[in-house]
């Protein structure tokens, strides 16, 4: 009677098949059957931007694909972002400037962030708000945010001229 | 919000799909992106017993120049829009609209086509094949053919896309030097639908507009040419008169959703003053150009 | 012996000190532990089937071909979970005569509002138990829905609730006499009828529960996203019979909660019934449309207010019309009627006025309750308050901040009591109002708004001057007959390492409690922060308490940790004693170590605790090595601390379409004792997006029928990074002496005032074209009207 399907993809450099439901989408994929629950769901239509991942290195919502869609993809969720070190300088401007609360949508604004910042250059404050602006959080007033990937992207761009 | 199950394909082809779709007596969805319908699935507003995952056939992919217009693939994402040069160059109201289409990650996935095809009157893009006179090229059972952007949109999410026909491509005529292009929109909040939104696009002779096409989105059930405001400008000096005269001739070009929050007379009202700040903007590049 | 506190050149001194969250770091790799996460051996998930009307009489339940559908456990109507849940009523004794019907998990007779949970589904997936809802047949019968706040006060209306012989919860008037004396002979009246939308507090981890009762032992488990578990504990345990020490509560990672989340829900009672019928663990988790319309919900106030001033431009009086629906029950236990009677009573409360009258009418309806949410009547107090004075500055001819100058009470006026019946210990307006002026550049933003508008540009500038409730008393639940506690308790502890431990039943929700409640600790008893482990949210852990709510996890949890690391650091200082052979008062603890009286690091503190664990042996006879302390605080003094402060809001407003950019937002604030400024500010940050929120966004919609329009992320909309300005901070520290460490609390600070600075710009703006508005949200709709565009 349950309809299911095969998917093969790479999640955090690991090589994954699971036999599933196509309805599942590939955040409840990543948080039920992989365990990985820092892929959070806060309104499973695409509009908190809480479930963010990386899908062949976009950002990509977790809740907007059904996993069978990720078949063939690799998938980045913060829990490989933060083991591959990428994102260190990011979580550390996040901790010392207090850009999170709750936490609950902090993966997601990672993942943005880290997008956001791989092209060269400083953003504008201005620019950093455009980016967060399908990124929902509702404790921190976005203030600290903006200035610890504000910073980031100054460090960032300091080391680059150093070097 | 879970989905009711379904069963999932992934044609290689335009013509496996068409299999799928027959296969599936009907209770199929064609999947691009996916990014309006998995929320309506998860909400169990549409429950198809089939969704066929369109996203890699091959066909639907591409933006090439072809002769004096632009061939772009449905499967085109948002963000393409932003970043192709031939968009940039040829298609320049696509390139100004897509930063206002939802936020960087919808863009990533979201495609061209989908959104064509889903015909959302407050979306971006529907209006914006409308403003630059694009083509519809669409695919059936039976072959290909074309469909003008104007008879492309029907009614509220009705289009000329009979079940199973794929939506395949985009022929826009490409951007001369006399266009002068110009796009915004009114929304509460970025990346939000927008209240009021518009494309335009002139074609100037000198300081006179010798053809003008404007295209409203969230301004009537389908995205809609304002023809009576085009006519105001056509043939005149584009100056404030001409401006205000195509702002009056709004009314009867427009016939706005009404409810609560935003109130049909508000639409109108903001129709106007958008229509005569874009057109405001082009004196000045007009001047410049001459 | 001690230093005093805030001094910040001395070892262990974190009292003060801006330092970061040690549990923020897990968040930030995704390793938080939220009960959206957990997952228990044979779990099982729920969903509910809601009513699809405001108003309906439950005919029948047919659920026989749902039974049989895959992964389906359980079915259960109201009238399977009424056998084994006591029913429960949301009224307060000290309101006098306030009414509400009594509750059940799930109804037995009817349905109150759209969206409440009528069956629940129980299988072994969240998607198997939503196919399973729509095999269900429920058959309504529609009943006319009670929704207009007028219509439901008419003599003969139709009733929310047969059995109450009519639609009014509660009715208070507070009166100082004179009113109508004083306002026909004032020289300035000024009126206004205010309108605040309904909002929700849309946490972005939704509610989300795990009950899991053992029936083995009779003991019952719940995971509950909640701030307040020992609440929960005792009422799980009364409404279910089960003994309260067989029940636990456990709050881990909590994903926002802003007062939403310490209400007693329906669902969530419903869960727990399920689990003991079930014998097994039962999780739900409200999806985004589900916490639209099942969270409480909160404001929806009409004030008709004026304010009288004589000819100097002094205000002499108020008098107040607050009428506030607040859905269908009042929400249990801590009622419905809360947020009305703070609003009448924070009335004007930062200024110097003796006459005062208020009528308060809380109103039954069919829509889903409101109840506690950040800063609970605190907005419109201050929105009414701020704009009544804005608008008698403009009659006598002042300008709005001279006329504060004026008018807020001095500085040096404390204590002093307002004319609603608080009493005030020390607050500190007029100096807030000159940080605020000199930090906003108030002059130079004047002269730069009059060279704009001649361009054309129109610039608004508002402020808004507030007070606080913060640290609860009894006052608040306690004498009302509520079993919610106003005290905390913490247990500190040197584990045989020398490190310290911190168990304390304030909880945490991202706002830094348990790194405050760490930096008391290893500041009073002088270790390393790093050293102090504080763990929170767990009946079966730290000792009973209110936990976190009305600003009360620093002055009251805060307080609590001093006193139990103060008398913990005693303790330990007696066994150091006898080791050292030495008398307590020569010896003092410094950075892990004992020291003496010249400041010789003589013993560690591990030492002392190897000694005290292993080797009591070598204590001299008869010494106590109690290195652990448990301790409780309950205010006394005042029943409650007051904080106040002031914002300042800057807008420009595009007039053509009614849209309003948010320039720059300042505050200042007087929070008592800043544990941690750098968590204070991000408080005060949120507090103000969420203000603002109200200000210019957030309302739940609903239609004639009752029926909510934009229940959906999509559509109900709240601030986002794009349309919030930067917003700058100060304060101004005027600690409460009811209590060692004089913290205040700073939570509800920023969206206090926020939305009053906001109406007060944007209406100033609007004085060119002879416009006001006095509706929140401002929407472009509503500016567009009040602007005559449309």
């Amino acid at each position: 009677m349950t309809i299911t399907a095969s998917v093969t993809l790479t999640i955090n450099g690991e090589d994954v098949t699971r036999e599933i439901e196509p309805r599942e989408t590939l955040a409840d994929f990543l948080r039920r059957d992989m365990q990985l629950t820092g892929t959070h769901t806060g309104c499973e239509m695409g509009v908190c931007g809480a479930c963010l991942v990386l899908v062949d290195g976009k950002a990509t919502h977790g809740c907007l694909v059904f996993a069978v869609q990720a078949e063939g993809s690799t998938v980045e969720t913060i829990e490989g972002l933060s083991e591959r070190g990428i994102i260190g300088d990011i979580q550390a401007a996040f901790h010392e400037r207090n850009a999170l609360q709750c936490g609950f949508c902090t993966p997601g604004m990672l993942v943005t962030a880290h997008s956001m910042l791989a092209p060269p250059g400083v953003p504008t404050r201005e620019e950093i708000r455009d980016a967060l602006s399908g990124n929902y959080c509702r404790c921190t007033g976005y203030e600290a945010i903006v200035d610890a990937i504000e910073a980031v992207a100054r460090q960032r761009a300091g080391e680059e001229v150093a070097a | 919000m879970k989905a009711r199950a379904f069963r999932y394909v992934r044609p290689a082809t335009i013509a496996e799909a068409f299999d799928a779709f027959a296969e599936a007596g009907g209770e199929a969805s064609y999947l691009a992106g996916g990014h309006s319908l998995a929320p309506a699935l998860a909400l169990r507003l549409q429950a198809p017993d089939v969704l066929i995952d369109i996203a890699h056939i091959g066909a639907l992919r591409g933006i090439v120049l072809d002769g004096d217009s632009l061939r772009i693939g449905a499967l085109t994402r948002h963000a393409e829009a932003l970043t192709d040069p031939h968009i940039a160059a040829h298609a320049p109201l696509l390139r100004m609209a897509a930063p206002h289409v939802a936020h960087p990650a919808i863009r990533n996935r979201g495609t061209l086509g989908g959104s064509v095809a889903l015909a959302d009157p407050a979306a971006e893009f529907p209006a914006v094949m409308l403003a630059m006179g694009a083509e519809m090229e669409i695919a059936g059972p039976d072959g290909h053919r074309r469909v003008p952007a104007e008879a492309f949109f029907l009614d509220l999410y009705q289009t000329a896309l009979e079940p199973g026909e794929l939506l395949v491509a985009f022929h826009v005529p490409i951007a001369r030097p006399s266009h002068r292009w110009a796009f915004d929109e009114f929304a509460r909040r970025r990346g939000d639908y927008a209240v009021i939104g518009a494309g335009v696009m002139l074609d100037m002779d000198g300081p006179t507009v010798a053809e003008a096409r404007i295209a409203f989105l969230s301004a009537a059930a389908t995205p809609v040419r304002a023809r009576q405001a085009e006519s105001c400008l056509a043939g005149r000096l584009l100056d404030a008169g001409a401006i205000a005269d195509a702002q009056q001739a709004l009314a009867g070009d427009l016939d706005p959703p009404d409810d609560e929050q935003t109130p049909a007379a508000m639409r109108l009202h903001l129709g106007r003053v958008l229509l005569g700040r874009l057109l405001g903007g082009l004196i000045d590049n007009a001047a410049v150009a001459a | 012996m001690n230093a005093p506190l805030g001094a910040l050149d001395r070892p262990n001194s974190y009292i003060g000190r801006s330092v970061s969250r040690p549990n923020a770091k897990r968040l930030l790799a995704g390793k938080g532990r939220y009960v959206t996460d957990l997952v228990l051996p044979r779990m099982v998930h729920a969903a509910f089937l809601r009513s699809p009307y405001a108003h309906a009489r439950i005919v029948s339940v047919d659920a026989e071909a749902a039974r049989t559908m895959p992964g389906v456990r359980l079915i259960a109507t109201g009238g399977d979970l009424a056998r084994i849940c006591q029913p429960w009523t949301g009224t307060l004794d000290h309101f006098k005569g306030m009414k509400s019907a009594p509750q059940l998990p799930l109804p037995v007779g009817k349905a109150t509002w759209a969206g409440q949970a009528v069956v629940a589904i129980v299988a072994d997936t969240r998607a198997q138990a939503e196919d399973a809802a729509e095999a269900v047949m429920v058959e309504f019968e529609e009943l006319p829905p009670v929704i207009d706040i007028d219509a439901a006060r008419e003599p003969g209306a139709d009733r929310v609730a047969e059995e109450l012989g009519d639609n009014i919860c509660f009715h208070a008037k507070l009166d100082t006499g004179g009113i109508d004396g004083l306002f026909a002979t004032a020289a300035h009246v000024v009126e206004e009828e205010f309108l605040f939308g309904r909002h929700t507090a849309v946490t972005l981890e939704p509610r989300a529960i795990l009950a899991d009762y053992e029936a083995s032992e009779e003991r019952l488990t719940v995971h509950h996203a909640t701030q307040t578990p020992f609440q929960f504990q005792d009422l799980y345990s009364r409404h279910f019979g089960i003994p309260e020490a067989q029940v636990r509560v456990v709050a881990p990672d909590i994903g926002g909660s802003f007062g939403m989340k310490l209400h007693v829900y329906h669902e969530d009672m419903a869960v727990v019934g399920l689990s003991i019928l079930l014998g097994r663990p039962v999780k739900f988790v409200a999806d985004r449309i589900e916490s639209f319309v099942s969270d409480i919900h909160a404001r929806d106030h009409r004030v008709r207010a004026r304010m009288a001033i004589d000819a100097a431009g002094t205000i002499i009086g108020m008098d107040v019309d607050d009428v506030t629906a607040i859905g269908a029950f009042s929400t249990y236990p801590r009622t419905s009627a809360v947020e009305g009677n703070q609003v009448i009573r924070l009335m004007g409360a930062p200024y110097r006025f003796g006459n005062y009258r208020a009528e308060l009418s809380v109103v039954f309806q069919n829509k889903v309750q409101t109840s506690q949410y950040r800063a609970v009547g605190h907005p419109i107090a201050a929105a009414v308050t701020e704009r009544l004075v804005d608008m008698a500055a403009a009659r006598a001819g002042l300008d709005p901040a001279v006329m504060r100058e004026r008018n807020l009470i001095a500085d040096d006026a404390y204590p002093c009591e307002s004319p609603t019946g608080y009493r005030f210990e020390a607050l500190s307006h007029q100096e807030c109002l000159a940080r605020l002026k000199a930090m906003m550049d108030y002059d130079g933003l004047r002269a730069e708004q009059a060279v704009l508008r001649a361009k054309g540009i129109h610039r608004g500038i508002g402020i808004a001057s507030f007070v606080e409730i913060s640290n609860p008393s009894p006052a608040f639940y306690g004498i009302g007959g509520a079993r919610i506690s106003a005290q905390d308790g913490a247990v500190v502890k040197v584990t045989p390492s020398g490190e310290v431990r911190c168990l304390i039943s304030v909880t945490e929700q991202g706002q830094g409690t348990e790194t405050i409640i760490g930096q008391i600790v290893a500041d009073q008893l002088g270790v390393a922060r790093e050293k102090v482990r504080v763990i929170t949210g767990d009946t079966e852990v730290t000792p009973h308490g209110g936990a976190t709510w009305a600003c009360r996890g620093a002055g009251i949890g805060g307080e609590t940790a001093l006193r139990a690391a103060r008398a913990l650091k005693a303790n330990v200082l007696k066994v150091a004693a006898a080791i050292l052979q030495a008398r307590t008062d020569e010896l003092d603890l410094l950075d892990g170590w004992i020291v003496d009286a010249v400041g010789q690091q003589r013993l560690s503190l591990a030492d002392v605790a190897r000694i005290a664990y292993f080797r009591s042996d070598t204590l001299p006879p008869g010494t106590e090595a109690q290195l652990t302390v448990a301790h409780h605080f309950a205010p006394q003094g005042y029943p409650f601390a007051f904080t106040n402060g002031i914002q300042g809001c800057h807008v420009e407003l595009d007039a053509e379409t009614g849209f309003v950019k948010i320039l720059k937002h300042w505050v200042v604030e007087d929070c008592g004792r800043i544990i941690n400024p750098l968590l204070v500010d991000e408080q005060v940050r949120g507090g103000v997006v969420q203000g603002l929120g109200a200000a210019f966004f957030e309302e739940c919609l609903y239609d004639a029928a009752g029926q909510l329009t934009n229940g959906s992320l999509a559509d109900y909309l709240v601030p986002m990074a794009c349309e919030m300005p930067d917003i700058e901070i100060d304060h101004v520290e005027t600690p409460t002496l009811d209590t060692i460490l004089g913290a205040k609390g700073c939570g509800e600070a920023g969206t206090a005032a926020a939305s009053a600075a906001a109406l007060n710009a944007v209406n100033d703006a609007m004085t060119p074209f002879g416009a006001t508005i006095a509706q929140i949200p401002m929407t472009p709709a509503r500016l567009l009207r009040a602007l005559g565009r449309i």
